[in-house]
């Protein structure tokens, strides 16, 4: 009872202030006479016969591929190189300042240099947005496999586990909450670099639409087109909430249980 | 069953080594329940690891069966004194219990058998879903000790299994570690700071000296098999052995001591 009264009151909290800046909004414009600022109702009409018409399949789906590719991309990359880096002292020490300098490169600036090895098409968006959403997972991968507590890995060389049960059951699961910290983190890094790599050359997707919008006069469609990319963002992130309080369900459980 | 001969460990490093086990010898019979107590700091967690094999001594060996100790043997278990980082929070009681009897590679139906019959014989029944942290620390530490016997091991080592846990909980867990061994019929090295719990625990107490760590004393605990929290530990050759060990931790200490000031004192 208890829990799904906090269930409701949490679920109050995410859809309510939403909510209430969205009917702010739409009173607030209405009646709106400005040309580059139109009332909600307006940007809401296009939202629905433009955003959600044709330019779904045409701009969305696109760039929700793009999207999900080099999110993996990264996610791969990321906890595969932060779990090998994690876990040999050496290779940390020899890699690190390098890690350092590439991650320190603004991401957005590989746009061009990419779009000379890789055209532009798919392939660069999808490498634009691993090489920006790739570090927050390797660095989080690489700590939280530094931080798997030296108890535990004695527990499993004592039961002498393979090596693939030492990183399964053992090494992964003891940094997944820091890795989903990377995770949560290098997602929001993957939609703006996303929309980004899309304004400056692409022939699709929601950057490219909406720079092409802007350019074209379409005002409405174009703020509509703001609107669904937060709408993305904002249904990304309940997305990862709940893989994540399903994957972490026992971490949260084990602060509570350490707190009490 | 169990022989340390001539142990050694010296820990090196920037251009300081500390000698943490000078030389040590001892054995343990197929069967037997041994206490190992020491002074604090005199490297017994040390010589628990490396008869784990999860250190290499500096010299000397370790060998179970006649078999030299080169990595954790087969058929060891160990039960740390920290239960609750030993135990993997993001598992079942009952999964923690399976998992090394999966990487034993025995068949399901054995596992399953295993997990129930070990956590009944620690007393706990109805736990297996539940997770580690949803449990009390004495309960915990019940898991771990279950995990160890589901292993089946022929040697198990508890390092201070009981530090941690509150004295009436350390009382029905002393008494739980007795019942275990003699119904297992295992080799049992328990390795503990308390004189008393020691005496209680053990066919054998071998007493270490402060470090750098040699045998100081070995006493046979001649004290009815059967053995009562009240009874026994009211015996009056209950405090005649104690009193005896507790004298040699007393000069081991002061020994340590003494040598240390001379050391200074030549410095």
């Amino acid at each position: 009872m208890t829990w799904l009264l906090r269930r409701a009151t949490s679920l109050a909290f995410i859809v309510g202030l939403p909510l209430v800046v969205f009917v702010a909004l739409w009173f607030g414009t209405a009646g709106s006479t400005n040309f580059y600022l139109p009332s909600m109702q307006v940007i809401m009409d296009s939202l629905a016969s433009d955003w959600l018409g044709s330019r779904l399949g045409d701009d969305v789906l696109p760039s929700l591929a793009r999207l999900a590719m080099g999110y993996l991309l990264a996610a791969v990359l990321g906890v595969g190189l932060g779990v090998l880096v994690g876990l040999s002292r050496p290779v940390r020490q020899v890699l690190e300042p390098v890690l350092e300098f590439f991650r320190a490169i603004p991401p957005p600036v590989l746009v061009p240099v990419l779009i000379l090895f890789a055209g532009i098409g798919t392939t660069m968006k999808v490498f634009v947005i691993a090489s920006g959403a790739v570090w927050p997972i390797l660095l989080n991968s690489v700590e939280g496999v530094r931080a798997v507590d030296p108890v535990q890995l004695d527990t499993a060389r004592c039961y002498r586990f393979s090596r693939r049960a030492l990183l399964r059951r053992v090494v992964l699961p003891a940094a997944s909450p820091q890795i989903f910290a990377g995770l949560r983190q290098a997602l929001s890094i993957a939609i703006i670099l996303m929309v980004i790599s899309e304004m400056f050359a692409a022939t699709n997707g929601l950057g490219f639409a909406i720079v092409q919008l802007q350019r074209s006069f379409a005002i409405p469609e174009m703020w509509a087109g703001i609107v669904v990319l937060g709408l993305l963002g904002f249904v990304l992130s309940i997305l990862f909430r709940f893989v994540e309080d399903r994957v972490l369900a026992w971490h949260r459980g084990l602060r509570r249980a350490e707190r009490s | 069953m169990l022989e340390v001969r001539g142990l050694r460990k010296v820990y090196g490093g920037h251009g300081r080594t500390v000698e943490a086990v000078r030389d040590l010898t001892f054995e343990l019979k197929a069967g037997e329940l041994a206490c190992l107590v020491g002074p604090s700091g005199c490297g017994k967690t040390t010589l628990l690891k490396c008869i784990a094999g999860l250190l290499a001594p500096t010299s000397g060996e370790v060998s179970v069966h006649g078999q030299r100790v080169a990595g954790p043997p087969a058929d060891m278990a160990v039960v740390f004194q920290e239960y609750g980082r030993s135990l993997y929070p993001w598992m079942t009681v009952g999964a923690n219990v399976e998992l090394p009897l999966k990487e034993k590679r025995l068949v399901r139906a054995r596992r399953r058998q295993l997990v129930t019959d070990s956590l009944a014989a620690v007393g706990l029944h109805d736990v297996e879903n539940a997770y580690p942290w949803q449990l009390s620390g004495g309960m915990q530490q019940r898991v771990a000790i279950a995990r160890a016997l589901a292993y089946e091991p022929q040697v198990l080592l508890m390092d201070e299994p009981f530090a941690a846990v509150d004295a009436q909980t350390r009382a029905d867990l002393e008494d739980l570690v007795r019942s275990v061994w003699q119904r297992f019929g295992i080799t049992l090295l328990f390795v503990t700071h308390d004189i008393d719990e020691a005496v209680y625990l053990g066919e054998r107490v071998i007493v270490l000296s402060a470090s750098p760590t040699v045998v100081q004393h070995q006493v046979t605990v001649d004290l009815p098999t059967e053995r009562d929290q009240l009874a026994t530990r009211s015996l009056a050759r209950f405090a005649e052995l104690r009193a005896e060990i507790y004298q040699q931790i007393h000069q081991a200490k002061a020994a340590s001591t003494a040598d240390r000031l001379a050391a200074e004192a030549l410095a």
